[in-house]
């Protein structure tokens, strides 16, 4: 019963879209405010329908219903509690409909919070979002509603993919979907603002809180994926280029073109017909990233089974919508005058450059993952773009941002001055060219690209510490005065900050653990011992244990320095009870300088067993370093001045200010 | 310098800074283009020692071979015409099962695949999409309910 509540909840909510996505976009256009007012009511409907629906679904998980199919292919009872709710997620149709549960949050988002926007553009947004979610929901039911049952019910479950049950990936789909989907606000302010015609500083002002949620939350998922794959798949890296990571990577460069473009337009007036293309963009590939992942059509270690009738109805959802943005854009797009002048030598340059590299950069990620796949159509053999292609073009075009990332925030608005700023960074520059040199000349094994990539991590970090210094006058004011300041630093300053700060963080990470990785394989008998980056490992022991749902070999490693330091890993080699199919539990011990991490494989016949060692360094710099970034993203979002709308609206009387 | 002239200048620069792009993007195609080939294929044709390329296949059934004590391990891909052995140094993928499609990354010298990446997927009932095609060709398909992937 509550399984069939769930389903009629999630078609009273396409009708609720239906009603969304037309009335309050005829009432914006003939100015009916009570039409216009629907929008809102409408899209909290919305939401509630599609919590209900979210609900009943969770509830067939939890209860292991295993006459809703959905349920029967991907649970267990055996299975823990939080894997029964994540398997919700953990499939096609159950993360679509978390995908329009989303949509629907932030529909209502904009609905609560959005009352300082003006009442055409909020009807237009929402009636936009409906649109959205009138197609996506269209989707689910036609071809891959999560509801469907089967009788007679089975007696247990299917079992959830075992690579999935692990609280990484438990969460990483929500994060990643709170990222994609919230760029559908971005587009939906776009979309309406086209339709008005009028692009100004406010409509930034309004856009940006949006932006930088769904930004936050992409930099998270990507962030907890990559973790995933570092520990689960036990090949101790964290990043493949592979298209469904790029697919997830596209959307947020194109998102952080976004964020920095917005600026340039709430501050200054101008980049106003690029700032709507970005936003059209960053939704653009975030559909895109949908239909890879779910349509199957590229070769990937991610690729799921898939239905390709799926994959069209989601490719002409792309190629609507998007198609449809574009034309409006280049219908109206013209029309959008800037005002403000531009100098090379200023921030808004600075931060043009930024867009301009980004965009190269997403370009060259999006040439990369497609290729093979044009290549495949036009049926000239098989080809797959690995990470050489990714590294050698991605190096070059992000080392001068980075660069001019360190440079940027010491430029005034519109017109800076280059030496000046230079001069404010002579300190920063000379730490990271030292510590270049140094990690050239110290360090094993140092090679000219890893050097310059500490170096580049040392600037960007000693700038963005200088820039903070700078505002708060630092060693120039009297310590009460330079507290004062720092409390008093609005928190989109700090977001900043933070945001370039653990970026330096990431990088050092990125830069180490390419550079300096120390990778053993070998057969090892009970009592072997293998030496690792000065670290000796001894593989004490291997014995049999049994989990929830599934049996393991359980390896114990003692691991010394040969002084002091001593700890033990314990890696798994597990097979799932229900699939038969084995997944790998990497052993892991994390240090400020890097992590120690064992891997046990299948026994080698002689009663030993394969076993791969690494020695990892500042691995945990990546983590901690988009922790910071995240945690910069939402103090900025808190920033009360993303609450208050437009100052200059405010002045005005109500009525008066409609055509201004 | 004239309003004018500095948008001229700009335009310019920023066209340069895409022609330098281009460039780049191009170079690295160039080199880092990874073919994937079948086994019949691989052995037709003509193939430079030191080329990275792909191959597709399924592992043959009790093929699978790890030398004791150390861990090196063979075993051989086919597509039911032609079977080509691979060596590989390191611990398979979990989805790595006899019968079941792989992808290999390495070189192929001297009638022997030397890998150094052995990809599996993530999903069991997953059959990447080259390995169908190359069975495809090979004229040994069966039946359409392996054709496509099954809904899971």
């Amino acid at each position: 019963m509550i399984v069939e509540t769930g389903h009629f909840a999630l078609v009273m909510a396409l009708c609720v879209a239906a009603v969304q996505s037309t009335l309050p976009m005829i009432g914006a256009h003939k100015k009916h405010s009570s039409w216009m007012a629907l929008a809102s009511n409408a899209a909290l409907l919305q939401l509630l329908l599609l919590i209900i629906s979210f609900a009943a679904l969770t509830y067939a998980f939890v209860t292991s219903d295993f006459s809703v199919t959905l349920v029967l292919n991907n649970s267990h009872t055996l299975k823990p509690l939080l894997y029964k709710v994540s398997g919700v997620w953990g499939n096609h149709e159950g993360s679509m409909l978390m995908w329009v549960l989303i949509l629907a949050i932030y529909g209502g988002a904009v609905a609560i919070w959005g009352n300082n926007l003006r009442p055409t553009l909020k009807a237009r947004v929402l009636g936009v979002q409906g649109i959205l979610g009138f197609g996506f929901l269209l989707f689910i039911l036609f071809t891959s509603n999560p509801f469907n049952r089967i009788f007679p019910a089975p007696i247990d479950g299917q079992d959830l993919n075992p690579l999935l049950q692990d609280p990484g990936l438990a969460f990483h789909p929500p994060l990643l979907y709170l990222g994609y989907v919230g760029f559908s606000t971005t587009f939906s302010f776009a979309i309406a603002a086209l339709l008005e015609g009028r692009i100004d500083p406010a409509w930034a002002r309004w856009v940006r809180p949006w932006t930088l949620a769904a930004w936050g939350f992409l930099t998270g998922g990507i962030a907890l994926g990559s973790w995933w794959a570092y520990y689960e798949l036990g090949w101790g890296g964290w990043w493949f280029w592979d298209p469904v990571e790029n697919a997830s990577f596209m959307p947020w460069l194109a998102g952080t073109a976004l964020l920095h473009s917005a600026i340039v337009l709430e501050k200054r007036d101008n980049l106003k017909s690029w700032t709507i293309f970005l936003a059209i963009i960053a939704f653009a590939l975030s559909m895109l990233g949908t239909f890879l992942v779910r349509s199957g059509v590229i070769t990937s270690v991610h690729a799921f089974a898939s239905d390709p009738t799926r994959g069209v109805f989601i490719l002409a959802l792309l190629v609507i919508t998007v198609g449809s943005a574009f034309a409006l854009f280049a219908w109206r797009g013209p029309a959008l005058k800037s005002t403000g002048i531009f100098q090379p030598i200023s921030r808004e340059g600075g931060l043009l450059i930024n867009n301009f590299l980004l965009s190269v950069a997403t370009a060259s990620v999006l040439l990369g993952t497609l290729y093979p796949l044009f290549i495949d159509v036009l049926d000239l053999g098989k080809v797959s773009v690995g990470a050489p292609y990714f590294n050698s073009v991605f190096v070059p075009l992000m080392s001068p941002m980075i660069l001019i990332m360190g440079l940027g925030p010491f430029l005034n608005w519109k017109r800076g001055d280059a030496i000046l700023a230079l001069k404010q960074l002579q300190i920063a520059a000379i730490i990271a060219l030292t510590g270049a040199v140094i990690t050239w000349f110290l360090i094993d094994r140092a090679t000219v690209l890893a050097a310059f990539g500490i170096g580049l991590s040392i600037w960007l970090f000693c700038a963005t510490l200088s820039e903070l210094a700078g505002r708060i006058q630092l060693f120039r004011a009297p310590i009460i005065e330079v507290l004062r300041k720092l409390r008093r630093q609005p928190r989109s300053s700090w977001g900043m900050t933070l945001a370039h700060g653990g970026l330096a963080l990431v990088i050092a990470g990125m830069t180490a653990s390419s550079a300096w990785r120390v990778e053993s394989i070998q057969s090892m008998m009970p009592g072997d011992t293998a030496l690792v980056s000065g670290f000796e490992f001894t593989l004490k022991s291997v014995q049999n244990i049994e989990g929830p749902n599934y049996t393991a070999s359980r390896a114990n490693f003692d691991v010394t320095n040969r002084a002091s330091f001593k700890i033990s890993l314990e890696p798994e080699k597990r097979i799932y009870v229900v699939s038969r199919q084995p997944t790998t539990e990497a052993g892991i011990y994390s240090t400020f300088l890097g992590d120690l991490y064992a891997v046990i494989g299948d026994p080698d016949g002689k009663g030993g067993y394969i076993t791969r060692l690494y020695f990892n360094p500042l691995v945990t710099w990546m983590w901690f370093g988009t922790f910071i970034m995240v945690l910069g993203a939402g103090i900025s979002l808190s920033d009360r001045r993303h609450r208050v709308g437009a100052p200059a609206r405010r002045k005005l009387p109500r009525g008066a200010t409609a055509e201004t | 310098m004239k309003r004018k002239n500095k948008r001229l200048s700009m335009i310019s620069a920023a066209f340069l800074a895409i022609c330098a792009a281009m460039a780049l993007i191009l170079a690295a195609f160039e080199d880092n283009i990874v073919f994937f080939y079948s086994p019949t294929e691989i052995i037709n044709n003509e193939l430079q020692a030191n080329q990275r390329l792909r191959l597709g296949g399924l592992v043959e059934e009790g093929s699978v071979q790890r030398a004791t004590g150390s861990p090196i391990i063979t075993f051989n891909v086919t597509d039911l015409i032609t079977t080509v052995p691979i060596t590989f140094k390191g611990i398979l993928p979990d989805l790595f099962r006899e019968g079941q499609g792989i992808v290999a990354e390495g070189n192929f010298r001297g009638g022997k695949f030397f890998a150094t990446e052995v990809l599996a997927k993530h999903d069991e009932n997953y059959m990447p999409k080259e390995i169908a095609e190359a069975l495809k060709k090979s004229g040994k398909w069966k039946g359409a309910e392996n054709a496509l992937p099954q809904t899971k």
